[in-house]
């Protein structure tokens, strides 16, 4: 992919942002009550304070100008302070953020690699017993809640034999919130990939590989891993979806720090700006890695490149 | 060979019903679900306590005879508030679906029906809205209504929305594009008629489908809400809640969580197991897949 | 011709297991081709002739396919080989090239990539002396530029160039044998004989046997010295082509030949073969083209055996008494 389709596809990325974001503007708007007396959470107030609090957020401007200058804070990533700890919640944000990335990249890769395996061993042989088996398993992952499946690893692996801990900074720390996350990609992940292998066995190139004296191992893992991967990495986007609402519920089953613990949190606080801050982040973050699927997508698949 | 193998004499098509049962975990399904809304009617005559009678035994007493799944922090019996947990799932499941469903389809009609300009910008706003994290998205509405049972299944519903605008569209434009909407238009239908009778009969079979393989993850959505606080409020026996309620005193009490957590999960690959085979009967493109 | 063969089918039944039952797509086939020659299986679609190909390199599914008779290839039985065995037969010392070659190479690797993969898995060199082998292989089938070719996707190359690649596949490690599957069929008419020309010229060149599978007899009568005709499943004739074409023995080989275009006489109305082939589940016990032919008696009703008839080998009681006109008159052959 060349480096002005590249430029192309980024640049691309701003209308939907602005539909977005603009969204986001709106639904703040549509919170009943006054954003002062929201953000005071009770404390009384003096009129002329009142005042001073309304200019101060900018609430008192016309609709247009609070607009316009939301969308140029949101572009610099400047949205406001917290109402509760007062903070700059751009500085709450980058606290969490490493934490939450960290978890969101344990779990993708628990959830690739499970989801993979499972896909390919069912998709290999259809219709037997390692099919019915992986796809039942599958269909488990995404039917488990994972706030209970995590409850549940916590209390076996954690609390009852020992072997890792619940809290901590240590990597296995990340262990079992890992799996939490994972596996319920790893169920959607793995349908996907059997779908998409038992198609690439049924092709004419296939044949020509194992025509040309390979063995089944080389021919799975190079000639219809490729291709099925295609399929797959196409909804690696909606993926990505799954992994964030994993991470919000898995923070909150663990008690991590993170950006879904501080969303939720700040949701039942009603502390407007930290959620107003996390949506745009995680709408951006989220248009951003689809963006850079596509990139990858043309990278796998040589069709695409022209 | 492929002409002569269809040839061959193929036994006559099944009742709709007995292709539905006809895989094992189907039928497994179809009883988890029907003993769920069973569960859900009659829950009055099937608990043996009041769900919201504290003092019913010891806080968090274990498993008993008298109480089957043990007590909650508020000597609650479990085993009843499961029992009227079954009201919630199903329930919530299915409205936030028909929200998700039927704005959904509205909008995807009348996007590509609508052709041309309507149609640009419509599918420019549903991508711009699929940026959302179905999550986030509904965290966003659930802030703005704020807390509650109602307004979960509402922001789920709503989140729902795009996606099947999406689906809906792509179905229509194709169908718009075929003769028989033109034949419709030329002999001067109107457009409502077209889009009642040529273009709906049409999309139900692929919405029907979807909307099937949504209900096992609204299920769950809706009830990671209320575990997360932001959906049924205590003292409501609804599952997600009672995970959340339980979560303190998991390591003195399991049996607070694992049962409604066990209920959850069974219901819902109840409902994705039905869910997998009607799209396998109703979906001639998964036909060949099974 | 030399006194071993080097490849001796006897008996091949293929079957299919469909729902709980079987249906038998091919019976009792049996042939040989010897070190060097060039021989094609003709018929119509669906005779069971591209199922006889894939099956000597065991390429039919497994749990759903059941393979009767032999294969003799170079002292091993084929059919039934294991795939440890089978694996050091495909490629190395027999060769397929099919119809489609847009969809028999892998999209996403390069033409060198799969050239390479199959010297890498049959020879004991490194990555640079495969890259020169697969250059010089892309080269003997007349690729232009063979280097640019060679880190070329499928998708930039024409249909010639990529069912050339094909071949550069399948020849790449000298195998004694290819079969080629409707080689032909999905290009345009010029590049067809060009394809043609190619096949001819390398298996002279390199002394590989051709196994031509294809519908169509133009093709055979340009290539091969031996042809065989299925129908619905059996071998009903098979003989030189030269005999053949002027004088066959078969009603069937005899139709096809009649119906052929390009070898018939200008202007004159092409007979077609009236009525369809028998399914696989309800095949007559006696002759299965006696429906559609014009010479059938009542003993065609009763099975019928492959025998010899003039340097042919013919599945018809009638072959001594019945004159079947060819593709070319005595004199146009002469000529």
């Amino acid at each position: 992919m060349s480096a002005r389709a590249i430029l192309g596809r980024l640049l691309g990325v701003i209308p939907t942002l602005l539909i977005t974001w603009t969204f986001v503007f709106g639904a703040m708007r549509l919170v009943p009550g006054d954003p002062v007396l929201l953000m005071l959470q009770g404390t009384p107030i003096s009129d002329s304070a009142m005042e001073a609090a309304r200019a101060k957020l900018g609430v008192d401007r016309p609709l247009v100008v609070q607009y316009a200058s939301f969308l140029a804070n949101a572009a610099v990533g400047d949205f406001g302070d917290s109402f509760r700890s007062r903070q700059p919640v751009t500085k709450l944000i980058a606290a969490e953020f490493p934490k939450t990335l960290e978890l969101a990249l344990g779990g993708f890769l628990v959830g690739v690699v499970l989801g993979t395996t499972l896909g390919v061993m069912a998709g290999v042989r259809p219709n037997g017993w390692v099919d019915t088996l992986c796809m039942t398993t599958a269909l488990v992952g995404l039917s488990l809640p994972s706030f209970w499946i995590g409850m549940i690893l916590i209390q076996v692996f954690a609390t009852q034999l020992g072997w890792v801990p619940v809290l901590g900074s240590g990597w296995d720390a990340l262990i079992l919130p890992s799996i939490t996350v994972g596996l319920f990609l790893a169920g959607g992940l793995a349908r996907l990939t059997r779908n998409s292998i038992i198609e690439v066995m049924g092709q004419d190139y296939i044949r020509t590989a194992r025509a040309k004296g390979l063995t089944t191992v080389r021919v799975v893992a190079k000639h219809a891993m490729r291709n099925a991967m295609i399929p797959p990495l196409t909804l690696l986007g909606i993926q990505f979806a799954l992994l964030i609402g994993g991470a919000v519920v898995t923070e909150t089953v663990f008690a991590r720090p993170g950006i879904g613990k501080l969303l939720v949190q700040a949701v039942l606080e009603k502390d407007f700006p930290v959620v107003q801050g996390i949506v745009v982040l995680t709408t951006g973050v989220y248009v951003l890695i689809n963006v850079l699927i596509d990139i990858a997508y043309g990278i796998i698949d040589p069709r695409v490149q022209e | 060979m492929s002409a002569a193998v269809s040839d061959a004499v193929l036994p006559r098509q099944p009742s709709f019903f007995t292709r539905l049962l006809g895989a094992p975990g189907a039928v497994i399904g179809t009883v988890v679900i029907v003993v769920v809304l069973g569960l859900a009617a009659f829950a009055p005559y099937l608990a043996p306590y009041d769900w919201n009678a504290t003092s019913q035994c010891r806080r968090l007493a274990p498993l008993s005879a008298e109480h089957w799944f043990g007590c909650d922090l508020f000597g609650r019996d479990i085993f009843s508030r499961v029992i009227y947990g079954a009201r919630f799932s199903l329930a919530m499941g299915l409205t936030t679906v028909a929200i998700s469903l039927v704005f959904g389809a509205l909008l995807g009609i009348v996007i590509a029906y609508g052709g041309g300009k309507v149609d640009r910008i419509g599918a420019r706003v549903i991508d711009a809205m699929l940026c959302f994290p179905p999550i986030i998205l509904a965290i966003l509405i659930v802030a703005v209504l704020g807390v509650g049972l109602v307004n979960a299944a509402l922001a789920v519903g709503i989140s729902g929305i795009p996606r099947f605008a999406r689906i809906t569209r792509a179905a229509t434009l194709t169908l718009v594009a075929r003769d028989f909407v033109e034949s419709a238009r030329a002999v001067g239908a109107t457009h409502t008629r077209i889009v009642l009778r040529h273009l709906l009969p049409n999309l139900a079979p692929i919405l029907i489908v979807i909307a099937t393989l949504d209900l096992g993850s609204a299920v769950l959505f809706t009830a990671t809400l209320s575990f997360l606080g932001l959906g049924a409020q205590p003292p409501t026996p609804e599952w997600g809640a009672m995970l959340n309620a339980g979560r303190e005193y998991v390591r003195y009490a399991p049996w607070t969580m694992i049962f409604p957590g066990l209920a959850l999960f069974l219901t819902v690959m109840a409902v994705n197991l039905v869910g997998d085979r009607l799209s396998l009967i109703l979906d001639p493109r998964q036909r060949d897949r099974s | 011709m030399s006194d071993a063969p080097l490849l001796d089918v006897r008996g091949l039944g293929i079957s299919f297991l469909i729902g709980g039952g079987s249906v038998h797509a091919t019976q009792d086939v049996s042939f040989s081709v010897q070190p060097g020659e060039r021989v094609g299986i003709v018929g119509e679609s669906g005779c069971g002739k591209t199922i006889t190909g894939l099956s000597l390199l065991g390429l039919l599914p497994r749990a759903t396919t059941h393979v009767a008779g032999q294969a003799m290839f170079e002292g091993e039985n084929l059919v039934g080989l294991p795939l440890s065995r089978m694996r050091h037969v495909r490629g190395r010392k027999i060769s397929m090239i099919f119809q489609e070659p847009m969809s028999a190479l892998d999209p996403v690797f390069t033409i060198g990539q799969q050239i390479g993969e199959t010297i890498l898995t049959h020879f004991k060199v490194d990555k640079k002396q495969a890259r020169e082998r697969a250059i010089e292989a892309l080269a003997s089938v007349g690729i232009p530029s063979p280097a640019r070719v060679h880190d070329s996707y499928p998708h930039q190359l024409s249909g010639g160039m990529r069912q050339r690649a094909m071949i550069a596949i399948a020849l790449v490690c000298e195998p004694k044998l290819l079969i080629a599957d409707e080689p032909t069929t999905a290009l345009d008419v010029t590049i067809q004989a060009q394809i043609i020309d190619l096949l001819m010229e390398l298996s002279a060149k390199q002394g590989t046997a051709l196994l031509f599978i294809t519908h169509d007899l133009g093709v055979i009568a340009e290539t091969c010295t031996r042809m065989i005709t299925m129908y619905a499943g059996q071998v009903v004739e098979d003989a030189p082509v030269d005999s053949a074409l002027v004088r066959p023995r078969h009603p069937y080989t005899s139709g096809l030949l009649r119906s052929l275009p390009r070898l018939s006489a200008r202007g004159a109305v092409l007979p077609s073969i009236a009525g369809r082939v028998p399914t696989l589940r309800d095949m007559p016990t006696g002759c299965r083209f006696a429906e559609r032919c014009a010479h059938r008696q009542e003993a065609c009703a009763a099975p019928q055996v492959i025998e010899p008839a003039g340097g042919h080998l013919v599945r018809c009681w009638r072959h001594g008494e019945l004159v079947l006109p060819g593709a070319l008159t005595d004199r146009e052959a002469a000529a």
